[in-house]
C-alpha cells in the first residue's frame, strides 16, 4: 500500500479540527488556546508540504516556511501580551478579559 | 513500501494523539510537552515525504524557540490550575459540535480532491526523488532568487515581533535607584562642594 496525498490531507484535518476544537474547550487558559493555534498553523503546514511534495512544486515549502516565520512571530507577541496582562490583572482567564468594552 | 506506510501511520497515530493530549491535558506544562511531541512527529512526517529542509527547521523553530517560550511563559505565570479547567465540560457539546462539522467538511473536499485528479498517486510518481537536486538546494535556489523580497518580508516581521515583545514586557519601575554615570561625569565643583564658614565655638 502506498501513502498518498489524501494520507497526509487526513491528518492535517484532525490536527486542525482537534485545535479549533481546543480553542472552544480551554475557554479559560489562553495559554493552551495559544498552543492549539500553533497546532492549527502545524496542520496547514502539513497540507503545503504534502501538496508541494506529491505535485513536484518545491514553491509549496518555501511558503510553509514563512507560515513557519509568521507562527514564532505570533507566538512571540501573544506570549509579550499575556505576561503583561497577568502582570496587571494577576489572571488569564479569557472571560475576564472585557477590558476594552466600551 | 510496507515499511514506509507502517512509519507513517506510527508517526501519524502519535502526532494526533498529542495533539488530542494538548487540548485534554489538565496541566500547562504537560501541554507544552506534548505539543513539542506533535511538533517531533510531524517532522518525522516530513521526513518521510522527503522534505528534510521544512522537517529541521520545523525542529528547530518550534521545538528549540517557540516550545521554550511557551514553557518559561507557563512556568512564569503562577496561575492557579483548578480554576482554569472550570468550563471544560460546560463547552464540550458546542466544541464537539463545531469540531464534527468542520471535520467533516474537511473530508468532504478530500473526497473531492482526491476523485478530481487522478494524477496524485504515490510517494514515488511526484515525489522528491523525481528531484534532480536535494531539498534544501532546490528551496535554496527559489527562495533567494523568485521569493526573495518574500524572504526579506519575512525577516522584517520578526524583527517587528521582537521589538514588539520587548516593548510589550518592557517595564520601568518606580523607587529603583541606578547608577547615572552620566550625572555622575557631569556634576561640576560648585554643585558638590560648598564651603561653609563655621563661627568660632558655635559649630556648623
Amino acid at each position: 500500500m502506498t501513502i498518498g496525498l489524501a494520507h497526509y490531507l487526513t491528518v492535517a484535518s484532525v490536527l486542525f479540527t482537534l485545535g479549533i476544537l481546543g480553542i472552544f474547550l480551554n475557554r479559560k487558559n489562553v495559554i493552551v488556546i495559544l498552543m492549539c493555534v500553533e497546532l492549527m498553523l502545524l496542520a496547514v503546514n502539513i497540507n503545503l508540504v504534502a501538496f508541494s511534495v506529491f505535485q513536484g512544486n518545491i514553491v509549496g515549502q518555501v511558503f510553509a516556511m514563512l507560515v513557519l516565520t509568521v507562527a514564532a512571530a505570533e507566538a512571540a507577541i501573544g506570549l509579550a501580551i499575556l505576561v503583561v496582562y497577568f502582570r496587571g490583572r494577576g489572571t488569564i482567564e479569557v472571560e475576564d478579559i472585557n477590558a476594552m468594552k466600551g | 513500501m510496507l515499511l514506509q506506510a507502517l512509519a507513517f501511520y506510527v508517526f501519524a497515530a502519535i502526532t494526533v494523539a498529542a495533539g488530542a493530549m494538548v487540548v485534554v491535558s489538565r496541566n500547562p506544562v504537560y501541554s507544552v510537552l506534548f505539543l513539542i511531541l506533535a511538533f517531533f512527529n510531524a517532522a518525522a512526517l516530513f521526513v518521510l515525504i522527503g522534505a528534510e529542509f521544512i522537517a529541521m527547521i520545523l525542529v528547530i523553530v518550534y521545538v528549540g524557540a517557540v516550545a521554550v517560550l511557551f514553557l518559561f511563559v507557563v512556568m512564569m505565570l503562577d496561575i492557579n490550575l483548578t480554576e482554569l479547567r472550570e468550563g471544560f465540560l460546560k463547552y464540550f457539546p458546542v466544541g464537539a459540535l463545531i469540531g464534527v462539522v468542520l471535520f467533516a467538511e474537511m473530508l468532504l473536499g478530500l473526497g473531492i480532491v482526491g476523485a478530481g485528479s487522478a494524477t496524485i498517486t504515490g510517494l514515488n510518481a511526484h515525489g522528491a526523488q523525481v528531484l534532480p537536486i536535494d531539498n534544501t538546494r532546490a528551496i535554496g535556489r527559489v527562495l533567494y532568487t523568485q521569493y526573495f523580497y518574500l524572504f526579506q518580508v519575512a525577516g522584517i516581521v520578526l524583527l517587528v515581533a521582537m521589538i514588539g515583545a520587548i516593548v510589550l514586557t518592557l517595564r520601568t519601575r518606580p523607587g529603583v535607584r541606578r547608577q547615572k554615570v552620566g550625572d555622575q561625569i557631569n556634576r561640576t565643583k560648585e554643585q558638590a562642594m560648598t564651603v561653609v564658614k563655621v563661627p568660632t565655638r558655635g559649630g556648623v
